[in-house]
């Protein structure tokens, strides 16, 4: 495959409206009236020469290279700025047009470096409209006054911007504001003085988030990637899924050279891509390093006992190891003695394989995934409410919202891309509510204000849904019609809500929520318009997690909030493939598709295609894992691409678990925290190397291509069959796309899935079936997948993690932007530049007597574990309330949070645990500081 | 090592980081918070700022930018289209003098030449230029340490600058 060079329109298609028929250049073209006269000429295939124009920009006319003449109008318009209007003719080659475009072209290379051989790019927009329009002179000479003798800014560790290049033509400028929103750039000064700038400062020290927008919009070679700079430019393009955050970016992987010798020059949001539309950010754009890391593991290595050293060995014996153990095991301690847990990192080819080698070489049901952690609620309440475990909407479903109502969820942090999104349609007016103790960017940053911030207490989520609800249903704001016809008889809920004990007067003690400001953002909940539901894991990792998810779910349907574009109830996921890895029945209950073990109907599709015995009861969850394998039952576990020793809560247990186990296999790819209690180890294989598909938040599955072969000799699915095959059942398949094609055979939802139509069509949300045979945006229309929607009535139970004397503060935690949860990747990148280590957030009020002030060391300790971090006193937390990541392994914030679990689904409480925080002594902080600094220095 | 917070802390909803001088933060403060709700209140706010402090300082900014839930580099972009809204406190003497053309006709570019070279030889004084004050029919037309002055003479504008001759 060559270089992947998509067209450029100039400016953004327009939706709908009436036909402009336009004659351009003798060319006929009929387009939707508005759209502007240079996008038409191209549709046309005419191209008219541009610099400060772009499709993913609004037309900003400022380059005045793309004139043209419009018959009966006076003088030379820009057509980016010129709309189309009906029976327009238009010139582009007219003589005066080709000579004042000369001319303009002439001033731009005046005080332009003259060698293009000197670019990193080696060819740029500038160079190609020089040959275009045809200069090869410029009258003005190059001996004036210029700007090629400005100093680079190379602070930023991934991009150079280099001030001699730049035509000040503003597309960074704006794609920082219009499709980033951050704002950081602006043109400094005037006239000929003018100059692009991060606010006067240079980029490390800006508010710049890194993107990459800029760059990607840069027509020249002002701002480029370091790595074009270091290796060149790319020879061809893969087109691929990013492997971080749910939000799911298509990336054009633009590489040098073939096979193993294959060289990721950069990552390039793909504009077809159907979750990103050609936006990125730091994360999927630029940290993909770690993939060539010297950590990386190649080889699969065995040990007899976790004290020992790794010995390399060949698969064909590290296989048998695993098989041997595992039979051995399920031998002396029964067929329940084993288990797997599968990783939301992984394709859902991969995921499938998993389960398959658990339900059918295993022959049990002791198969969980790490969504147990982070969105099992979201699976179980919004089946119970609506009939699937999935999100709604598209992401595109937030530019028809007129109200968001956005519950612990930290978009700009975890799921940048669809921030951008989100707040590109807050400036067009939406208005946002955001429920989260902290002030997030979201409540207050650049051009973006929240109109209510409700500041709920960790744990009392479910006071705070009932508040809203109750505020809905006693003030008439509900709508009855949808109830009656898209709803079981809702009247038990309704008069549950209505009663006083949840009241906003009632429950404000408890959720720290004013209560008229709880009313007024129930009412423009209610009353807004379109009114859509974005939620993260400040919803799900609390003990009343399903509850809550339940209790949204509740608001939705009271308010008819369902079943079209705008609306909806949407869970942010957290990682690439966390739903797919659901979809793909990895919890211990459920077969592919969310159907339960115990229906008959469902084994036996599975029973008779595997010629095997499923068993109807469910598995073991990671919890009872742990638990078992604590209480001397459970002896042997296959962990794929998941860090349960530094990602799952109330680390002491998992490590007691780990140590009581026989045998632990850890596939990853690199030596993890739980490969320090693994017997086995075998190298995966990363995101650059997979061959499958990722399934985002949206229920979209993208194509992940290969950009190069698996650096470990085998795939990861593959390594799984192996391992199946030497257990005695037989596994094998030639490629992914024959899973992918068991997959559709087998679950209902995926029918029409296979990879010659996903390569055909781009993406396709699931369900895929007859009845929607290019996928579902938009789910539940007309009715809900279950038929009327359920009403749960949800009872507020207070967590019994209380805070206390001993305890007097509750901690939570959550991402970065820099940083991806336990770090196993970023950390092994340049992002660790910005987030060099786990930051505790304490308000002015708790830290004050404390003697805490910003940069201290402090210990953090709960009623299971204490660790170390620094301290950041910082308004944005409310006082009793501290916040912190938990990226870095020398603090391991899990070390500190407890085993209490969501009642439905034992998803960890991760949310709310009740701390002390203190600062330490001098030779604590010199230790702690000591271990940051070799940490940082071992990833680097 | 030294613990480095996440840059972003700096920005966006985070409050700025103390400034230098908190009093004059605080005064900037009071006087962009008159403003907030206002149409275009950015432009005023500037002008309120030079008055009152005679300048625009770097740590103006972030308290200007947090006030109005700008981008620091908003505000930066706007402050340095203008060069009125100068970055440094202002010296004691500032002479600012019109080069246009109806003044270039009745003497302007002599009285500009003596002005310049006086005030290489004085110290905190400052000579600007500016093209046009709308005062053409009264030329040669300047601003003398902020006010307008018509019928301008070599006098008028050596004397204040002699005053701080080295």
């Amino acid at each position: 495959m060559t270089l992947i060079v998509e067209p450029d329109y100039g400016t953004p298609a327009v939706r709908g409206g009436a036909d402009a028929r336009v004659t351009i250049d003798g060319r006929e073209i009929t387009v939707p009236a508005g759209t502007s006269v240079l996008r038409a000429a191209k549709e046309a295939g005419i191209d008219i020469p541009k610099l400060c124009a772009t499709d993913s920009l609004k037309a900003f006319g400022s380059c005045r290279l793309c004139l043209v003449e419009v018959e009966g109008a006076r003088g030379t318009p820009a057509s980016c700025t010129t709309p189309c209007a009906d029976g327009m003719v238009v010139s582009t080659q007219s003589e005066q047009v080709v000579e004042v475009r000369r001319g303009v072209m002439e001033l731009y290379l005046s005080d332009h470096p003259t060698s293009c051989a000197g670019c990193a790019r080696g060819n740029c927009e500038m160079q190609d409209l020089a040959h275009q329009v045809g200069v090869d002179t410029v009258r003005y000479g190059l001996g004036g006054v210029s700007h090629l003798a400005e100093p680079a800014d190379t602070t930023n560790p991934y991009f150079a911007y280099e001030p001699s290049a730049c035509i000040v033509c503003s597309r960074c400028v704006r794609a920082c504001g219009e499709i980033q929103g951050t704002f950081a750039l602006t043109v400094q000064g005037r006239g000929f003085d003018s100059r692009i700038t991060p606010g006067g400062t240079d980029f490390l020290s800006s508010e710049c988030v890194s993107c990459g927008a800029c760059v990607q919009a840069c027509p020249t070679d002002a701002l480029t990637e370091k790595s074009v700079i270091d290796l060149g430019m790319p020879s061809r393009s893969v087109l691929t899924t990013c492997a971080y955050c749910g939000v799911g970016c298509s990336f054009k992987a633009e590489v040098r050279g073939s096979g193993s010798e294959s060289r990721v020059v950069r990552m390039m949001p793909w504009k077809d891509g159907g979750a990103n539309e050609g936006h990125s950010c730091v994360k999927g754009r630029f940290a993909y390093g770690y993939a060539s890391h010297r950590d990386r593991q190649l080889h699969p290595m065995v040990r007899d006992t976790i004290g020992e050293e790794w010995r390399v060995v060949s698969w064909d014996e590290a296989i048998r190891r695993v098989a041997e153990g595992f039979r051995s095991l399920q031998g002396r301690f029964g067929a329940g003695a084993i288990g797997a847990i599968s990783s939301s990192r992984c394709t859902n080819e991969e995921v499938y394989v998993v389960q398959k080698m658990v339900r059918a070489a295993f022959g049990n049901n002791n198969v969980d995934t790490c969504a147990r952690v982070c969105h099992s609620p979201t699976g179980f309440g919004l089946g119970q409410a609506f009939g699937t475990s999935a999100g709604t909407q598209d992401f595109a479903s937030v530019d028809d919202c007129d109200v968001i109502l956005l519950v612990g969820a930290n978009p700009t942090d975890a799921h940048p891309v669809f921030a951008s999104r989100m707040k590109r349609r807050l400036r067009e007016g939406a208005r946002i509510i955001v429920a989260d103790p902290r002030r997030i960017d979201l409540v207050r940053s650049p051009h973006v204000e929240a109109a209510h911030h409700l500041p709920v207490r960790p744990g009392t989520n479910v006071a705070f849904v009932n508040a809203m609800a109750h505020v809905i249903v006693t003030e008439g704001l509900h709508d009855v019609d949808f109830l009656r016809e898209r709803c079981e008889d809702a009247s038990d809920y309704l008069t549950f809500i209505a009663g006083a004990e949840h009241s906003p007067e009632a429950t404000a003690d408890v959720t720290g929520i004013p209560a008229e400001e709880l009313r007024a953002a129930a009412r423009l909940y209610a009353t807004g318009g379109n009114a859509g539901i974005y939620y993260g894991l400040g919803v799900t990792e609390h003990s009343q997690g399903s509850t809550m998810v339940m209790g949204l779910a509740n608001l939705a349907m009271l308010t008819g909030n369902l079943g079209r574009e705008g609306v909806g109830v949407n869970p942010l996921r957290g990682q690439n493939n966390v739903q797919g890895s659901c979809d793909m029945g990895s919890f211990p209950h459920e077969l592919p598709g969310y159907r339960h073990v115990s229906r008959e109907d469902v084994r036996a599709i599975y029973d008779d295609l595997w010629g095997v015995r499923i068993s109807p009861h469910p598995g073991l969850r990671i919890p009872n894992m742990f638990d078992s394998a604590v209480g001397g039952t459970f002896k042997g576990l296959f962990v794929q691409g998941e860090d349960i020793a530094q990602s799952d809560p109330n680390t002491a247990h998992v490590e007691s678990a780990l140590k009581s186990m026989e045998l632990v296999v850890v596939q990853d790819l690199f030596l993890n925290e739980t490969a320090r209690f693994a017997h086995v180890f075998l190298p995966g294989t990363s995101f650059l190397e997979k061959d499958g598909t990722f399934t985002n938040a949206e229920r979209r599955i993208n194509r992940v291509r290969p950009v190069m072969p698996s650096p470990t000799g085998k795939d990861e699915w593959e390594i799984v069959c192996d391992i199946a095959t030497a257990m005695g059942y037989p596994m094998s398949y030639a490629q992914p796309s024959e899973i992918m094609a068991e997959i559709a055979s087998t679950t209902p939802t995926f029918a029409g899935v296979s990879f010659e139509r996903l390569d055909a069509e781009g993406s396709m949300q699931w369900p895929v079936n007859d009845a929607a045979p290019h996928g579902t945006p938009t789910m539940h229309i007309g009715q809900f997948v279950r038929g009327l929607g359920h009403l749960a009535t949800t009872h507020y139970v207070p967590t019994t993690e209380v805070t206390g004397h001993r305890y007097p503060l509750v901690l939570t935690t959550g991402r970065i932007l820099s940083q991806y949860n336990v770090g196993a990747q970023t950390r092994r990148t340049a992002n660790s530049t910005w987030h060099p280590q786990d930051i505790l957030e304490i308000h002015p009020a708790d830290a004050e007597p404390r003697g805490i002030s910003s940069g201290d060391v402090v210990e953090l300790t709960s009623r299971v574990g204490s660790t170390h971090l620094t301290a950041e006193v910082s308004e944005r937390m409310p006082p009793g309330v501290v916040y912190t990541t938990f990226h870095h392994p020398v603090t391991g914030a899990n070390v500190v949070t407890t085993e209490n679990s969501d009642w439905a689904t034992n998803c960890p409480e991760y949310k709310v645990t009740a701390v002390q925080v203190t600062v330490v002594t001098e030779t604590v902080r010199a230790a702690y500081e000591e271990s940051v600094a070799t940490a940082t220095g071992s990833v680097r | 090592m030294s613990p480095k917070t996440d840059r972003r802390q700096a920005s966006g909803a985070a409050p700025p980081r103390p400034p230098a001088d908190a009093a004059r933060a605080d005064a900037v403060r009071t006087i962009a918070t008159q403003y907030v709700g206002d149409r275009g209140p950015l432009l005023p706010i500037l002008h309120s700022v030079l008055e009152h402090h005679g300048y625009i300082a770097d740590d103006d900014i972030p308290v200007i930018a947090e006030v109005l839930n700008l981008s620091r580099a908003d505000v930066h972009g706007v402050v340095s289209f203008y060069p009125d809204f100068r970055r440094t406190p202002p010296p004691a003497v500032r002479v600012v003098l019109c080069r246009g053309e109806a003044c270039q006709s009745v003497g302007a570019e002599d009285l500009y030449a003596a002005a310049r070279s006086a005030a290489a030889r004085a110290d905190d004084v400052e000579v600007g230029e500016v093209f046009c004050l709308g005062n053409c029919a009264l030329g040669p037309s300047g601003v003398v340490n902020g006010q307008l002055r018509g019928r301008l003479t070599t006098a008028d504008v050596l004397a204040p600058l002699h005053r701080r001759q080295r």
